[in-house]
């Protein structure tokens, strides 16, 4: 009898508290749920900048320089987050894609250019994507005459037949798909301490391959594109200026997750390959090969699931954004809500963009590395671009009233952005001409040679490379 | 036929030959003439840019202008806001296409010169929107003019006369300088000018609405989709958010004012008038997943022995709006429910016919907490276009319509 009482006597105190907890929390449910529904195109867009030419250069900078790049991480996240809250802003407060303000403020024939690179750039990166998915599927055993013709059909469904909603929230699992990498990391028993040590005491050296590593980092990290999905993104989920502390919080959330998953990559490739000696990694699906007898069958099947999870979710993104970009600047009508005799340009880009970027993954012997090389130089071309533009942009008071760039805001920007300029251009400049590793080291190879020697000798290679043409 | 691009950065001769400056913008000024060129602006290097007026004007050609008058004749310029600028305004920006209810972006504008009193007149004729104009501004200064012409005949033309082409300034105050007005838009179904609002900015989209009148406003608002709609609304002040609720249904209204901020419901609700704002609040404290939640308080009740000719004369003394007439209501001397006639079988009557013989069988209704689901099913199973709603006493207090339950449905999907 008394337990009876006892028992009633606790449940109702019980749901008391219950009814207590809901009531307090109900401001914070209120934010939570005023947050998730802007949540998605800055998570979305940060994830999907970690497709396969992202893993494959974290893969070999863990592989060859083990844990000592890990620093890097940090102003990464910071150059990411600052490029990426402009887009979100100008999104937010305009109402309007990047492409249509660079129409409207910068004429046609600009914006003709900068789409006819979108168009190149994009292309070479729909195929390095797919060329992802082969070999991702290749490390799981499937050929890539399966894999590559199905997510080709996959992609093409997911957009004709699916609304922005459900999209999305498809996009959004397949970023919780990414922590397959920690898994991946966990299994391959790191130090941690070691580790967490790296990524806040900069341990620089003056050697030409780590200092080319950098840069490849930097330059796959950040991708022109991404800017036009971000901020069409915001457009679309009709985010508006009341909520644009929220898009910043997501765009936040977005680059810091994207870091993280690529600490997890670097992590799980220095605990292993560099440790056992195998610094010559070239490809994710090598570095996942290379997994398997180190730390088990299942963090090789993890990574590479994850680098096609990765390659798959940024083949769905890549040919439709851009042929959204491309439409809407140069003024084609654009958008799944329209059928195909509405807007055949749009439906044609598409179209093409998959079918050739997954035909020439299918070609027998095609040179996918130098594809995945030129994807590459192509995005450092075009980066220096897209962001003068959306500098440019981003300081018009008549377009952004007062959400135009603070002072301290626009030192970080430019700051930023010339840096990553500077990279990236240099990355192009190896990318092409190939300097030997060994005369730019040769330079170096003095133990106080000064570091800006790497930029006299690159500068002595670009005079070189100016002669002969 | 010229083409603005070809006019914008032409050379200026004055009457005796000597270079003026280069043609830097060209404006409308549409307290004169809605389509006239009225004036050009040539800039001058270092110097103060100057405007030649329309009467100013000798001889157009592409790359090339000849003026009437002497330099010294021409005033400097000055801005001003209520002149519509050719460059700025219109190239590169988008019009709503009322013709074909599209939102475009204008890559030329077509001018047709004429000849008036010794002097050229340039008119605008049509926007394009075009292939052509795209290859033409890309090509411009690049490859001569004669061979443009040439490519530009072979690609299909697509271009809106002027007459439908509705702009958009999202400054109000701009809108009422240049006099643009909505005439045009106002005359497209309301579900379409929607369509078209979705395609727009937040700004364009506010100065749409702040254009249409307030009927037509809120039938707009209404088909916008619901994110859209609060944000809208939220953003007008809430007197006229108030006038624009009050042409809605209640149903109507009490769904939009409940997904605003608190504080705007509100304000709202206190803008609005007593008896509608009380109806309205009256509905808004349903759930919405219910009977309740989704009804209408406006429909037709006439006693069961009213003839048929009555009905019709009490529906056209009330000017009842057509979209609350899918059902008559019956109710008796106690004020229950004691049937419903549709509309088509009223039609079939003679006007001496008792409402009560042409009661629609069997006698459907729900109480307002009923689920959504269990009306859908009813409304499938019966083929209904509205149901009445009860209380406990069997008195009707509001009634479902087929437009509401075809909107939730496609919500589901």
């Amino acid at each position: 009898m008394n337990t009876w009482v006892t028992l009633v006597d606790t449940y109702s105190r019980l749901a008391k508290r219950g009814k207590e907890f809901t009531r307090r929390t109900r401001p914070v449910q209120r934010r939570l749920a005023l947050f998730l529904a802007v949540v998605g195109p800055g998570i979305i867009t940060s994830n999907v900048d970690n497709d396969a030419g992202g893993i494959s250069t974290y893969s070999a900078a863990g592989a060859q320089f083990g844990y000592t790049l890990l620093w890097s991480l940090i102003p990464m996240t910071i150059a990411l987050y600052v490029s990426e809250e402009m887009c979100a802003r100008m999104g937010v407060v305009t109402g309007k894609g990047l492409s249509d303000l660079i129409r409207e403020e910068f004429g046609f024939r600009s914006t003709f250019f900068v789409m006819i690179a979108a168009l190149a750039v994009d292309l070479f990166n729909t195929v390095a994507e797919f060329s992802g998915i082969a070999e991702g599927g290749e490390v799981l055993h499937v050929s890539r005459y399966i894999s590559v013709p199905l997510a080709a059909l996959v992609v093409w469904l997911l957009v004709v037949y699916g609304t922005y909603r459900i999209v999305e929230k498809i996009f959004l699992v397949a970023c919780a798909f990414y922590l397959s990498y920690v898994a991946s990391a966990f299994l391959a028993k790191p130090n941690w301490m070691f580790a967490a040590k790296q990524v806040v005491v900069p341990s620089v050296h003056m050697n030409a391959p780590y200092l080319l590593m950098l840069i490849g980092l930097v330059g796959t990290t950040i991708a022109p594109w991404q800017f036009f999905y971000m901020q069409a993104g915001f457009v679309e989920k009709r985010v508006g200026p009341r909520q644009y502390k929220h898009a910043r919080l997501d765009v936040l959330v977005g680059s810091i997750s994207c870091m993280a998953i690529v600490f997890f990559i670097i992590v799980a490739c220095a605990a292993t390959l560099n440790v056992h000696g195998l610094t010559n990694i070239s490809s994710a699906k090598e570095a996942a090969l290379a997994l398997v007898p180190l730390a088990g069958k299942w963090a090789g099947g993890l990574f590479a699931f994850g680098l096609l999870n990765a390659s798959l979710f940024a083949a769905s993104i890549l040919p439709l954004s851009t042929a959204h970009v491309i439409c809407e600047g140069l003024g084609f009508e654009a958008g799944l809500d329209r059928k195909f005799k509405e807007a055949p340009t749009f439906y044609s880009l598409y179209t093409m963009l998959i079918v050739v970027g997954a035909g020439i993954v299918l070609i027998p012997r095609a040179p996918l590395w130098k594809i995945l090389l030129y994807s590459q130089v192509g995005n450092g071309i075009w980066l220096p671009v897209v962001l003068i533009f959306i500098l440019l942009l981003i300081n018009r008071r008549d377009l952004m009233g007062e959400h135009v760039n603070g002072w301290t805001f626009n030192v970080i920007a430019w700051g930023s952005s010339i840096i990553m300029i500077i990279l990236t251009l240099i990355l192009v400049y190896v990318a092409i001409f190939n300097p030997s590793a060994a005369g730019l080291s040769g330079s170096l190879s003095h133990p106080h040679a000064p570091p800006w020697h790497i930029f006299t000798s690159l500068w002595r290679h670009a005079q070189h490379a100016l002669s002969v043409i | 036929m010229l083409h603005a691009t070809e006019i914008l950065g032409a050379q200026a001769f004055d009457s005796s030959g000597n270079i003026v400056g280069r043609v830097k913008e060209m404006f409308i000024v549409p307290e004169e003439q809605p389509n006239r060129i009225s004036r050009l602006l040539l800039s001058r290097g270092q110097y103060r840019p100057i405007v030649a007026r329309f009467d100013q004007i000798a001889e157009v050609q592409p790359g090339r202008v000849k003026l009437t008058t002497d330099e010294s004749a021409l005033e400097l310029y000055q801005p001003n806001e209520a002149w519509l600028a050719v460059q700025k305004d219109l190239l590169d920006q988008q019009i709503i296409d009322t013709n074909g209810r599209k939102v475009v972006r204008i890559n030329d504008v077509d001018l047709a010169d004429q000849l008036a009193n010794g002097n050229t007149e340039l008119r605008i004729t049509e926007v394009d929107v075009g292939l052509p104009a795209a290859v033409r501004r890309l090509l411009q200064g690049v490859v001569p003019p004669m061979a443009i012409r040439r490519i530009q005949s072979k690609l299909p033309p697509r271009t809106i006369r002027w007459e439908f082409v509705n702009l958009i300034e999202s400054d109000p105050l701009r809108r009422v300088k240049l006099r643009l007005t909505s005439q045009k838009l106002a005359q497209l179904h309301p579900a379409d000018i929607a369509d078209l609002m979705e395609e727009l900015s937040p700004d364009e989209r506010q100065s749409i609405i702040a254009s249409l009148d307030e009927e037509t406003a809120a039938e707009t608002i209404a088909e916008l989709d619901k994110r859209l709609q609060t944000q809208v609304v939220e953003k007008l002040d809430p007197e006229k958010a108030a006038d624009i609720i009050e042409e809605m249904s209640p149903d109507e209204a009490a769904d939009l004012i409940q997904n605003l901020e608190p504080a705007k419901s509100r304000e709202v609700l206190e803008e609005m008038e007593g008896s509608e704002a009380r109806e309205v609040q009256q509905l808004m404290s349903f759930d919405q997943k219910t009977a309740g939640g989704m009804m209408t308080t406006e429909f037709v009740v006439v006693g069961e022995d009213a003839t048929r000719g009555e009905v019709v004369d009490f529906i056209r003394f009330h000017e009842v709006p057509p979209d609350q007439l899918d059902n008559i209501v019956l109710i008796n001397r106690e004020a229950v429910l004691s049937g419903t006639v549709p509309l088509a079988r009223l039609l079939l009557a003679d006007g001496e016919t008792r409402m009560g013989e042409i009661i629609f069988e069997p006698l459907l209704s729900v109480r307002p907490d009923a689920r959504d689901t269990e009306v859908f099913e009813i409304f499938d199973k019966y083929n209904l276009r509205s149901l009445t709603v009860v209380n406990e006493e069997n008195h009707p207090i509001g009634s479902i319509t087929v437009d509401d339950i075809v909107s939730r449905l496609c919500a589901k999907i």
